[in-house]
């Protein structure tokens, strides 16, 4: 007798570990992203590198997409589904940490291992894992990796592609791929940011880092946004490279201290602006009196500092739940990614907010400011079909703005669904083919996350037939 | 009317974005890592059945909301604010007048009825329970030709406590030992009263001690917490009324010393409007000690204990400094930190006995922590807890003792 394709996965994995039932299938929806919703055809859930293998090979043969997933956190929809039902391979299973060496400063983790988990297990040697994506304690190494997720201390210590040493992946040709930085052309670095389309990621290696012997974080507030990001500006100018830039707006600092994240932020602010200085203890001393020496020059409404591990945790945690809190406001956020120089952050941000009036939907910002990474959230009843379309159109205004201010599209929450289309503001023809051309290296039939990325006009055949998968041209 | 007003449950479960950041605090999802076992997974089921994306007959939606725990961790996790309780208890509810759960509810109702809100049945059946464990007639039962289910039953059973450690409270009214600095009543509970008399008599010496006037009034009974987690409304109303009229109308607090009561007394109001008043008056026992002070000096009590923070007290009524406040006045007594005092233990009301597996895995990660810290004494503040964890800590070769906080507190006096 013949086995159809769920049998066939419970034959891989067993009856406890594969699932199609209503309750699973409508969970599995969709990830951070509000918009789009399809449900896959079955949830595998691998404990092992030969399972995931075996999985993808099962699902060449059957022609059926595969969708790698991580936590869900992702907010462009690259955890979504594709439209053609998929085999969703869900990895929060394989979540251990496989070797490390505080010697050589490295770990080799699977790739379903909550961020956070890796640097309390290696916090015990002083060390810990310099990526922080506010979504740390619950996304996953794996999902941080195909997304080059950044996060607050990314503009000293870089994005997740600076602290990636090795990848182990199954590829869309089902083969087992080990990329190692040290060893081989640089697929480590191709396979950053891939967004699952590359294949599975199994196993990742990772540098850690030494944690600072010191640390000292600034909260000031401002009365206008001017005023925050006039601050931001003079700081990069002067050549003190804080770990962390950060700012919220005044709707956002609202639904923050309404919520458990509450910090203490001063409520009649128009801006906060976070500021950490870390290091070896002689240079933050250095540097603390020269950051003092700005604000003061900037007139903020007020300045709090701290170096006290409790209390500055207190500080970070309305900025780690800002995104979340504004789920006060209406029932769905979007959230947008766009970069811009941080010397026109202000008058872009003076843009945006026209924008949100011009569509009439109701606009927060909270930012990487460092790094001029801009995450307007805009807030919409996903019920109201009219005021989806406009909170969708504004985004894809913004990001045109931002691309116009000499910035681009996406700083770290990828492409997905969401930018798809907003990928023609930066890239031609020649480049979007060139993308396709290397994407057909380890993935010919384009089963690995099909649909996201590229944009759907031309050269795309999306649900051309119900066999060939959804979005990209092979 | 539209949605939003017809059905409470589906307005809280909007303000849910999605973002995932209660993952790491849910103990089913730690478990078994699966969305449909995570707080962000049950609330978008609640929302998708609310839109009639998903019938509320379907199993899978069923499994998906036995699963969880009612611990309310996620609440504690989420930056949005979602009410995850109100929109799961509202959804139990709704599960149990499914005719096809018809019977399982009618027979959990009578069982809590019986067992729990009925003292009487309840005091016998824990003296008989006590009996047969004191006999091994729980080890023996295993081995006799007895129906899987109770023999699965039986073996679950947590350790019932001797009866000197039961007797509960005689009922009146207790003159505070020193001057008096308020007139409050003592909230004595099911399974407190009936398995925990100790922890009371306990609480009762110390509120004298601080200058309390106790009324323990006779009539009261259960509060209906089980009830309402299973979703079983109807079947607390009467429980409530019950207490509403047992409790004199002019005190100053009605103290509980079992968290998971506590934390649903507060929330009669939100759908039972009578008992706003009754309700703003129920503190904890800590909580209450913690702001009134202690009013006497306590005595040195040399011993080396962890607190574990029930689910109830800190997820259910934000209540997290006081007890350890309290701790912390005791001379010599040492509190070593316990690594996630606020996760779950799995004991969860009856959890343990529906869900036995889970109930399980999850206690294992406790008794995990708790050997970590390395001292003998637990402390905390839930009869269900109590004797979950102890029931744990028991099958470990080192002897452990778990001590409600009042008892610790009374040996200060
Ligand atoms: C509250 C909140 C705050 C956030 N803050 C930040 C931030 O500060 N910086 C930032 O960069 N992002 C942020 N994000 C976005 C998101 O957390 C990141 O994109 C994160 O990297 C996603 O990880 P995940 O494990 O949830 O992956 P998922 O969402 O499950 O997946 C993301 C993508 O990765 C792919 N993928 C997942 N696992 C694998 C694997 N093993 N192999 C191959 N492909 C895989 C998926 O197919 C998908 O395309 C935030 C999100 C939320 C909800
Ligand atoms: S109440 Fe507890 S078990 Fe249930 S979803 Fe919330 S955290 Fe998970
Ligand atoms: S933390 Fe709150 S808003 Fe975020 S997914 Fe969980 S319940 Fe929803």
């Amino acid at each position: 007798m013949s086995l159809n394709f769920e049998q066939k996965v419970i034959k891989i994995l067993g009856q406890d570990r594969a699932f199609w039932d209503p309750a699973t299938k409508l969970c599995y929806s969709l990830d951070g992203y509000p918009v789009q919703k399809h449900t896959p055809r079955a949830v595998a859930m691998p404990e092992t590198n030969k399972e995931v293998q075996a999985l993808v090979r099962l699902c060449l043969e059957e022609g059926v997409p595969i969708l790698p997933r991580g936590a869900g956190t992702c907010l462009s929809g690259g955890a979504t589904p594709p439209k053609t039902p998929c085999l969703l391979i869900e990895m929060a299973r394989m979540q251990k940490i496989l070797s490390w060496s505080p010697e050589d400063r490295t770990a080799i983790v699977q790739s379903g291992m909550v961020n956070l988990d890796l640097s309390v297990i290696v916090g015990k040697k002083g060390l810990y894992y310099a990526p922080d994506p506010s979504s740390q304690k619950a996304s996953t190494i794996g999902g941080n990796l195909a997304e080059n997720a950044g996060g607050p201390h990314c503009f000293k210590y870089g994005m997740t592609a600076d602290h990636i040493l090795g990848v182990r992946f199954v590829d869309g040709r089902g083969e087992m791929v080990v990329a190692d930085l040290e060893d081989g052309p640089d697929l480590v670095g191709l396979f950053t940011g891939s967004e699952g389309t590359f294949g599975v990621a199994t196993e990742v290696k990772v540098r850690l880092s030494k944690s600072p012997e010191m640390v000292r974080t600034f909260l000031a507030s401002f009365s206008s946004m001017e005023a925050a990001c006039g601050t931001v500006s003079r700081i990069v100018r002067e050549g003190i490279v804080p770990a962390a830039l950060e700012i919220l707006d005044h709707l956002t600092i609202e639904a923050v201290e309404a919520s458990v994240f509450a910090a203490g932020y001063p409520k009649d602010a128009e801006a906060v602006l976070l500021i950490e200085l870390d290091g070896p203890r002689d240079e933050v001393e250095a540097d603390s009196p020269k950051v003092v020496k700005i604000l003061k020059e900037e007139h903020p409404l007020a300045v709090e500092s701290t170096t006290d591990a409790e209390q500055r945790q207190s500080l970070w945690k309305g900025r780690k739940g800002a995104f979340g809190a504004m789920g006060r406001l209406k029932p769905n956020i979007f959230v947008l990614d766009g970069v811009v120089p941080t010397s026109k952050l202000a008058s872009v941000l003076s843009k945006v907010a026209e924008i949100g009036k011009k569509y009439n939907i109701v606009l927060s910002n909270v930012f990487h400011a460092g790094d001029g990474n801009l995450h307007p959230n805009l807030s919409f009843d996903g019920r109201d079909p009219s005021e989806t379309r406009r909170a969708m159109e504004a985004g894809l205004e913004i990001l045109e703005l931002c691309v116009m201010s000499g910035g681009s599209i996406s700083g770290e929450h990828g492409i997905g669904y969401e930018k798809r289309e907003a990928m023609r503001y930066m890239f031609d023809e020649a480049d979007l083919s060139a993308f396709r051309e290397l994407r057909r290296c380890f993935d010919p039939r384009g089963v690995c996350n099909p649909g996201k990325f590229f944009p759907t006009g031309g050269g795309c055949k999306e649900g051309r037939s119900a066999k060939s998968s959804e979005g990209l041209d092979v | 009317m539209n949605l939003e007003q017809s059905n409470p449950a589906y307005k809280h479960s909007l303000d849910c974005v999605h973002c995932g950041l209660c993952l790491p605090a849910c103990p089913t999802y730690q478990t078994l890592a699966q969305e449909k076992d995570s707080p962000r997974g049950r609330i978008l089921l609640m929302r998708a059945e609310a839109e009639g994306e998903i019938a509320l007959s379907e199993p899978s939606l069923g499994d998906a909301l036995d699963n969880c725990l009612d611990c309310r961790a996620c609440e504690s996790a989420c930056p949005s604010g979602v009410q995850y309780g109100k929109i799961l208890e509202a959804y139990r509810e709704k599960l149990a007048r499914l005719p096809s759960r018809n019977r399982r509810a009618r027979f959990l109702g009578s069982l809590l009825d019986n067992l729990i809100a009925s003292k009487s049945l309840h005091r016998l059946s824990m003296s008989s329970l006590r009996m047969a464990q004191a006999l091994g007639l729980q080890k023996l039962a295993t081995v006799l030709p007895f129906p899987r289910w109770m023999k699965e039953g039986l073996a679950l059973l947590p350790r019932i406590p001797k009866g000197s450690e039961r007797c509960p409270i005689a009922p009146g009214i207790y003159e505070p030992t020193g001057p008096k600095r308020a007139e409050i009543a003592l909230f004595t509970g099911c399974m407190m009263e009936t398995l925990f008399g100790r922890v009371n008599r306990a609480a009762l010496r110390v509120l004298q001690a601080a200058g309390c006037r106790v009324h323990v009034p006779p009539n009261q009974g259960c509060c209906g917490a089980l009830h309402l987690h299973a979703g079983l409304q109807d079947r607390a109303r009467p429980l409530v009324e019950r207490n509403l009229r047992a409790f004199p109308k002019d005190l100053d607090a009605i103290i509980v010393t079992s968290a998971g009561c506590g934390s649903a007394m507060k929330e009669y109001p939100s759908w039972m409007g009578q008992a706003s008043e009754f309700s703003t008056k129920v503190q904890d026992f800590t909580e209450f000690l913690a702001n009134l002070g202690l009013g006497f000096t306590p005595r040195s009590v040399p011993m080396q204990a962890t607190w574990d923070d029930p689910c109830h007290l800190c997820h259910g009524q934000g209540i997290r400094k006081e007890p350890r406040r309290l701790l912390a006045q005791i001379p010599q007594l040492k509190l070593i930190p316990l690594e996630h005092p606020e996760d779950c233990c799995g004991s969860a009301g009856i959890y343990n006995l529906q869900k036995p597996a889970l109930a399980h895995s999850i206690l294992d990660r406790k008794v995990k922590d708790i050997q970590k810290t390395g001292v003998r004494i637990l402390i905390t503040a839930n009869p269900g807890c109590h004797l979950w964890m102890e029931s744990g800590l028991a099958k470990l070769d080192e002897d452990y003792q778990v001590l409600h906080i009042a008892e610790v507190l009374a040996k200060a006096l």
